[in-house]
């Protein structure tokens, strides 16, 4: 009522107060009135989705026989809301776990720590204690009407029927949170996989999680399924898996090996598949599983001799004389020489590498490698690389340098297998042209600088799981198939021919059954079974030799390929050779006849020797 | 006696009724939302609602002293509460503890109360005092002056010192109280054109060119200034060939950028000024010519407007804080992120509709029980209403609020004296700010700004302030009685 210009601008102001409230009416309209979606949404939020865990997948070894199991395992999930809302006898609650109301204080403090517990939240099971036993949850399981929001759950642990194949099978461990990150199957609490078998084949081996979803209603209790079940999905358990190891090769090997470091792996020739593959030293994996797995995975880390790492794909030697078949081979193929070559022998004074061994002179190729003869293979080698006489970083010694490299590498040396289930793999190192080049200069080098590959030292070095292959490779005459571990895969059709024709492979063959016959291994060949094989001594600049054995039989149809890699143990006739032995006994016959050999070479003890380096 | 026989008789009870309709059903709801399991009654003195109904009952006392002080109090001493109250407001962030971020709380014994929650009462009255002065008169924006400084100063302490974001905002709603005196209704218009532009820089400032480089945001609201001046030019002034010669003038400025570009990368946010350059000097000098002030206005226009796109670009980069960046993203549906910034939100508009036409029932929300929706009894209060009482209880609420500050304005009108008329509309302005911000804000049309739904909201600082604020307009309503018989 006062006179003013403006008084007209009242109802501006009152429109724009109109204006905003019609809208926002509207929007209310529109929102509940209309658009229905919220209300799923809604529901949503009301869900309870409880998973369900499948079980994983069992592993068998080749002949059907169980190593890994599952075994029940309990957690306990509070939903904290509902705990706390009645007279919680926490007392009580305690009792029943045998736990102290101090133990259940820390407990549920680091639990509702978001910064410990990120999915943390009142409203949602959440793990009170986990990786209990029967006995553990057996008394609470009695009484637990008794307690509002607590759940008793079942998981799956492994359990091993065999103490045996750690490094092969991996373990299962809880996901961390980059794995939640990058693949969004896992959700805190969850295992996977961890290294060897566990990993390659974790999808095929967890199976599919299940989901029940229930109804809660307005006070956050259950009241019921969803929608009849109709979203509730089962668990599907984990695929099976057959792997080609065999149980009672497998669980020998590891017997000789303990108190050893080194590997055994032998492998079938006509499949690839690995029979046994042993790492030492190793651990029971019943010692990584459940509420001790964390303590002892750490005693594994701190351990000096690297437990964890796999030795027989990892580790990486110079394979000493185990080489002289390869080398033998890439001549023939070269046509550098023929079986019936000789090169002369002066014994301990040879140059410029001397002979080891005691023999006649000349001597040809079958007895070269019998004998291990050095200076036959350095001349052997000198002359494959300078077979018209050039030398000296010429563009043909060169040639000739990368033809023989080229031979070696199509055995599987110098690469890691591709396309395999074999995980963590080391290359090992085949030198290239480039290499030498570096270090001499493009004209610096020759065969006589490099004269130590020619007996399988210097640069080169091969991993045990190179060194078997490469023995199968040799058994097949020729070709090897990818090793893996599935026994029922495509895999087997991976076959690799190598670039030495077949016909060569009979005088090697010869050659190697005599090492076993007359030679090195002559002490440990059991007749029936054909063996063939190489001993190797590496020369190892850090303490004791390396004790290398390659080989396979029988001879006639090979069966089963071998490499021993045996640390600090010196000789390769000593040590590697008769565990190779015993190994090809225990697959061939399925026993061993030879007890007291076994209980020598198991009751060595050589990792002392390892630890004086 | 007779006097005060007079002010009850005074008294607007239609505003009473609407605040007490209002509170007693924001009582309901609080204990709606802070309902739980474990609660055993609504009149449970240790619970939210319990504790409200305290606030209440003394807001009520508190509201019926104020209706027996006498309302000159308010006029002369004015600038005293003023003072006072500017220097609480610094002193509070001394002693107040962090309460997310915030330091606006002061703790005395057993409550907490926020002095930022009673400044715009006292700012409102101070401002009224001040602008119902003798032979004032508000003829261009230099009158307002001292008013806008009396807003903008405890505005300024509670957003840099309290670190209070939202409750410093509300002191701009004292523009409508400006507004209805005489200001300018172009500081209205361009308050909506600003944050036009402002969504427009923002929207579109990711994007990339297609050629150049430079900021698509800033080129469209260049253009949709070229284009408003166009209009003004052909619709306004009528002058068809300054609007041709501009517009071609535009043109050629764009197209020496585009040439440029062949050879070396141009940043067309510099084209875009130049091109805003020559229409103000253009039209600059038509006025001059034309001798129109019109035209002046125009160019006015043109350089505030490019100095606000450039300056929106700035301030949301460099000024903002990266929560509020986000909220604004999120908002402008820049960002999908229904877990982080957008949760909130997100979640209260899953409560709200779920609602539906006629609401769960009392009590009998979901999302509001089971805590989805956070803040619930407090900035988001208004999800339990949508949840429980559905669209009826709604927009029957909004409709309270709408009729209150209607009644309100209508209350001011009728004022006998400017000092009652301007304190009413600042009543109203602020009533109007609080509920466009906490419902906008909750309904997802307005970035996430926390301020109370007035009389609604858990908290007894809040309610409080405005009890005081309305009863302090309802005392010098009643005396208004008393001037007409005097």
């Amino acid at each position: 009522m006062i006179n003013d210009n403006f008084y007209r601008r009242k109802y501006v102001v009152g429109s724009i107060a109109v204006m905003i409230v019609l809208t926002y009416i509207v929007r209310l309209f529109l929102l509940q009135v209309i658009d229905q979606s919220t209300q799923e949404k809604a529901a949503n939020n009301a869900q309870l989705r409880q998973t369900l865990y499948p079980s994983r997948g069992l592993i068998y070894d080749r002949k059907g026989e169980l190593l890994v199991a599952n075994q029940p395992i309990y957690e306990i999930t509070v939903i904290v809301r509902e705990m706390m809302q009645e007279h919680f006898d926490t007392i009580g609650f305690c009792n029943a776990l045998h736990i102290t109301s101090n133990d259940f204080a820390m407990r549920m403090q680091e639990m509702s720590d978001r910064r410990k517990n990120r999915g943390f939240s009142r409203y949602t099971p959440q793990i009170f204690m986990q990786n209990l036993s029967q006995e553990d949850i057996a008394q609470l399981q009695q009484e637990q009407y008794k307690y509002p929001g607590i759940d008793i759950r079942i998981r799956t642990l492994r359990d091993y029927t065999y103490p045996i194949a750690s490094h092969v099978l991996g373990n299962v461990g809880e996901v961390n949170y980059n794995d939640i990150e990058s693949d969004n199957y896992y959700a805190v609490g969850d295992y996977s996989g961890r290294g060897g078998i566990e990993r390659t084949y974790e999808k095929e081996l967890r199976g599919k999680k299940g989901v029940e979803v229930y109804m809660r209603d307005s006070r956050g209790r259950i009241q019921g399924s969803y929608q009849n079940g109709l979203l509730d999905r089962p668990a599907e358990a984990g695929t099976d898996l057959y792997l080609s190891i065999d149980r009672a090769t497998q669980q020998l090997a590891e017997q000789l090996m303990q108190n050893k470091v080194g590997s055994i792996v032998a492998i079938e020739p006509q499949t690839g598949e690995i029979i046994t593959m042993v790492s030492a030293p190793n651990w029971d994996p019943k010692r990584l599983v459940g509420r001790e797995r964390s303590a002892n995975y750490q005693q594994l880390l701190d351990d000096s001799h690297k437990p964890l790492m796999n030795r027989a794909t990892q580790a990486q030697y110079a394979p000493g004389s185990t080489f002289k078949i390869l080398q033998a081979l890439a001549a023939l193929q070269n046509g550098c020489i023929t079986p019936n070559t000789k090169y002369p022998c002066s014994g301990q004074t040879s140059t410029p590498i001397k002979c080891t061994h005691d023999h006649g002179s000349p001597v040809d190729l079958e007895e070269g490698i019998e004998q291990s003869c050095n200076p036959y293979f350095w001349a052997l080698y000198r002359d494959m690389l300078q077979q018209d006489g050039y030398e000296n970083g010429h563009a043909l010694f060169k040639e000739h340098y990368n033809d023989w490299r080229e031979i070696i590498a199509s055995f599987g040396l110098g690469e890691r297998f591709a396309n395999t289930d074999i995980r963590e793999q080391a290359k090992g190192y085949l030198p290239t042209t480039d290499f030498y080049n570096r270090i001499y200069g493009q004209k610096g080098w020759k065969a006589i600088t490099i004269r130590s590959l020619s007996i399988g030292q210097g640069e080169i070095l091969v991993t045990p799981l190179q060194l078997a292959n490469q023995a199968a490779a040799i058994a097949n005459k020729g070709y090897y198939i990818t090793p893996h571990f599935n026994r029922n895969d495509s895999m087997k059709s991976d076959i690799h021919t190598t670039l030495v024709d077949s016909v060569h492979f009979d005088v090697v063959h010869r050659g190697m059954s005599r090492v076993m016959t007359e030679g090195t291994g002559r002490w440990y060949n059991i007749p029936e079974l054909q063996m063939c094989g190489k001993t190797g001594t590496v020369q190892n600049p850090h303490g004791e030799d390396h004790a290398l054995f390659i080989g396979f039989a029988p001879m006639d149809n090979p069966q089963i390929a071998v490499a021993v890699a045996v640390e600090n143990a010196g000789f390769g006739a000593t040590w590697a050779c008769p565990m190779a032995t015993l190994v090809m006994e225990q697959y061939l016959t399925g026993e061993i006849k030879r007890s007291a050999l076994f209980e020598r070479m198991a009751n060595a003890n050589l990792i002392d020797k390892a630890d004086e380096e | 006696m007779r006097n005060n026989r007079s002010i009850i008789s005074g008294i607007d009870w239609w505003t009473i009724v609407l605040f007490l309709v209002i509170a007693l059903f924001g009582w309901l709801n609080i204990y709606g939302s802070s309902y739980s399991f474990d609660q055993t009654s609504i009149w449970d003195f240790s619970n939210r609602a319990g504790k409200q109904l305290v606030w209440l009952a003394t807001a009520v006392v508190m509201g019926g002293i104020i209706l027996m002080i006498e309302e000159k109090a308010y006029d002369v001493l004015g600038y005293i509460f003023y003072g006072v109250m500017l220097l609480l407001l610094i002193v509070t962030p001394i002693f107040a503890r962090d309460i997310k971020g915030s330091l606006s709380w002061l703790t005395i014994g057993p409550i907490s109360l926020q002095p930022a929650e009673f400044a715009k009462c006292f700012t409102a009255i101070a401002i009224a005092k001040y602008m119902s002065r003798y032979g004032y008169k508000v003829r261009d924006l230099r009158d307002l002056t001292v008013p806008f400084l009396l807003m903008g100063v405890p505005m300024l302490i509670i957003m840099v010192a309290q670190r209070e974001t939202g409750s410093a905002l509300v002191f701009i709603s004292f523009l409508l109280a400006f507004y209805r005196q005489g200001m300018t209704g172009y500081v209205l218009s361009w308050g909506v054109a600003s944050i036009f532009l402002f969504i427009l820089v923002i929207r579109f400032g990711e994007m990339a060119l297609p050629f150049g480089t430079g900021n698509l945001g800033i080129l469209i609201s260049t253009t949709v200034i070229h284009m408003i001046v166009l209009g003004l030019l052909i619709g306004k002034e009528k002058d068809l060939r300054s609007a041709i010669i501009m517009a071609l003038g535009v043109v050629v400025c764009y197209g020496i950028g585009l040439i440029i570009n062949i050879w070396t990368v141009v940043d067309f946010n510099y084209v875009a000024i130049a091109s805003l350059a020559y229409v103000a000097i253009y039209l600059l000098i038509q006025a001059v010519k034309q001798r129109k002030s019109s035209m002046g206005w125009i160019v006015g226009f043109v350089m505030i407007s490019t100095l606000l796109c450039q300056g929106c670009d700035y301030a949301f980069h460099n000024i903002l804080q990266r929560h509020q960046r986000v909220r604004i993203e999120v908002l402008l549906g820049m960002k999908d992120d229904p877990h982080g910034a957008g949760y909130n939100v997100n979640q209260s508009l899953i409560a709200i509709g779920s609602g539906q036409t006629t609401g769960k029932g009392f009590l009998q929300g979901t999302q509001t029980k089971l805590k989805f929706v956070p803040e619930q009894d407090t900035d988001f209060i208004f999800c339990t209403v949508g949840e429980e009482w559905g669209f009826i209880g709604s927009a029957g609420l909004l409709l309270l609020y709408l009729a209150l500050i209607l009644r309100i304005i209508y209350i001011a009108e009728r004022q006998r004296d400017k000092f009652s008329m301007i304190y009413a509309y600042c009543v109203a302005g602020i009533l109007l700010f609080h509920v466009t911000i906490n419902i906008g804000m909750v309904l997802g049309l307005l970035p996430v700004i926390g301020i109370p739904l007035p009389f609604f909201s858990y908290g007894g600082s809040s309610l409080w302030g405005f009890t005081i604020l309305l009863a302090i307009m309802l005392r010098l309503d009643a005396a208004r009685v008393n001037k007409m018989q005097g």
